[in-house]
């Protein structure tokens, strides 16, 4: 019994984080674009006179999209129109069962891995799973009986199985490198250090490796610069054309868990995973209390400058906008917040000064501190994929599988070989 | 343990996977109004009044994609085991590879020549 409520703790935690990261990437979308194009972005919504510089425009996203007609045009085949939206987002969310978010929960008698299932086959089930997002993209565009949808699903379904042969190769030479396809080993194998102060990442061991994968992930969450599925110029939004409400929600939502599932992988595969450079597990544990000090001085630190950050916002909010509304005490009320969080941490410091840590605390504050770290590299990658959105223009077709086949796939067969060739040369003479 | 029990994590994953769409899609169908109009029956083409249906005949373009994917996928599926197992085989295992792969890379390149890549 006690085994499956931990699996039902790990999959509804590995569940939230990816739907809590939709919210988190609308808002770096929205900011980020505003950022780069130097506008303000998103400014006006407000719960209670807090906005969060955006943050609650979501809410209001939600709340409008739930309460749009949605309907079936009379054009379309009903059933595969309606479970259509369904399959992506499903499917997307499903592929997180083997990310692991931290290393093995261990005090007492347990042993526990931080991940959904550990399967063996690793990294190939998120290969198999992530591919069936491809019958939803197909059964939309196919079902909505419009020419542009059908335009789209075609576009988006030859360039995602296109681009999963680079994907896949690129992969091969992870698994030579570090022996096993299971993700948890992999991000083990990556703690170690090369020539004493290198961390044994992914991207150092497989350059050429990483930039390949990194393309064929954009491709594969039809991103820009490889989102010609959806080019709004040419056939309007693709695959999703004649959808309304919520169900359209759903495909948005999708696109993004896939951009969280791909900044999950590239973060596991090339950049440590929950590894923390030159801090592996057991040094965290021995020194957990000093660990969680450093990290409450930190908090402490943080939500003192932000609470004088915030009274300095509030001086320059005053009279923003008209008198009585709430949103002219919005740097009052995220001070006393940031006030609160401040009490809360030395509050915490004080009493970790005095007690010690028990054996099950010093696990929990390692992997803690390791998801943490996990969390950072995630959103790091997700950033990176908005980044690149609003700054590389889209790329023709043609151009987009010359790329793909004729440029990707070679490098990956080179990539391979030249990997082989190094480790068997290391293995040689060391 | 039975397999099914050891991964019963895996089922809660699912579950809870299937439930969010559906409980949204729940939410939204009584929330939301419901006013059919012509208008919103027909398909959107900007604007433009449709000619015919979409069911017509595509481009036998993408159909030579998903044929070729299939073969090189099936091939990367092959290398997998080879991977894992690479510092084990040393350097027959590195041979025989190459020349497999070799094998594969002519085919791709006749792919190439014989234009199947291109997209004019």
């Amino acid at each position: 019994m006690e085994f499956h409520l931990i699996g039902l703790g790990k999959a509804v935690f590995i569940w939230a984080v990816a739907l809590t990261c939709i919210p988190i990437l609308i808002w770096f979308e929205r900011k980020g674009a505003a950022f780069i194009q130097d506008r303000v972005g998103p400014n006006r919504a407000a719960v209670l006179g807090v906005r969060l510089a955006g943050i609650v425009h979501n809410i209001s996203d939600v709340v409008k999209l739930l309460t749009k007609e949605m309907m079936v045009p009379a054009h379309t085949n009903k059933w595969y129109f309606t479970i259509a939206p369904f399959v992506g987002i499903t499917v997307l969310l499903f592929a997180f069962a083997v990310v692991p978010w931290a290393d093995n929960l261990r005090f007492g008698r347990w042993d526990i891995p931080m991940q959904v299932a550990n399967l063996n086959g690793g990294i190939l089930y998120i290969l198999a799973i992530t591919s069936l997002e491809v019958y939803g993209i197909v059964l939309a565009g196919w079902s909505s009986n419009n020419k542009f949808s059908l335009l789209g699903a075609l576009r988006s379904s030859a360039q995602m199985i296109s681009y999963e042969i680079p994907l896949a190769l690129s992969l091969i030479g992870v698994f030579m490198v570090f022996g096993t396809v299971q993700l948890g080993e992999i991000v083990r194998g990556q703690g170690e250090l090369l020539w004493g102060f290198l961390p044994r990442w992914g991207v150092f061991v497989q350059p050429l490796g990483f930039l390949i994968f990194l393309t064929a992930a954009f491709a594969e969450a039809n991103r820009n610069p490889f989102d010609i599925p959806e080019g709004e110029s040419e056939i309007v939004a693709g695959y999703h054309v004649e959808y309304s409400g919520i169900r359209f929600a759903l495909f948005y939502m999708g696109e993004y868990v896939a951009i969280v599932l791909s900044a999950a992988m590239v973060t596991t595969l090339f950049f440590g995973g929950w590894q923390i450079p030159y801090l592996p597990t057991d040094r965290i544990v021995a020194n957990a209390s000093t660990v969680l000090r450093v990290l409450l001085t930190v908090g402490a630190v943080l939500s003192f400058v932000s609470a004088i950050v915030f009274l300095r916002y509030d001086k320059r909010l005053s009279g923003t906008w008209a008198k009585g509304d709430l949103r002219n005490q919005e740097g009052k009320i995220l001070a006393v917040v940031a006030i609160i969080f401040f009490v809360m941490h030395l509050v915490a410091a004080i009493v970790l000064w005095s007690v010690e840590l028990p054996e099950w605390g010093t696990a929990v504050v390692a992997v803690l501190a390791q998801t943490g770290m996990f969390v950072l590299k995630l959103l790091f990658f997700c950033w990176l994929f908005i980044w690149v959105r609003w700054t590389l223009p889209r790329f023709r077709y043609d151009q987009l599988m010359r790329l793909g086949w004729k440029n990707l796939i070679p490098l990956a067969f080179l990539n391979i070989f030249v990997t082989g060739f190094i480790i068997l040369l290391v293995e040689r003479s060391g | 343990m039975p397999l099914g029990l050891k991964y019963s994590s895996l089922v809660i994953l699912f579950v809870l996977s299937v439930a969010i769409p559906l409980a949204l899609v729940g939410i939204a169908s009584l929330a939301g109004p419901k006013r059919p109009t012509t208008g919103k029956h027909t398909p959107f083409e900007s604007g433009i009044h449709p000619v015919g249906d979409a069911r017509r005949r595509f481009s036998v373009k993408f159909f030579l994609v998903a044929l070729l994917f299939l073969i090189f996928d099936v091939e990367v599926i092959f290398v997998f085991p080879w991977a894992v197992l690479f510092r084990h085989l040393g350097l027959f295992g590195f041979i025989e590879m190459t020349v497999f792969l070799v094998i594969l890379l002519l085919g791709l390149f006749y792919v190439w020549r014989k234009g199947a890549l291109e997209w004019e």
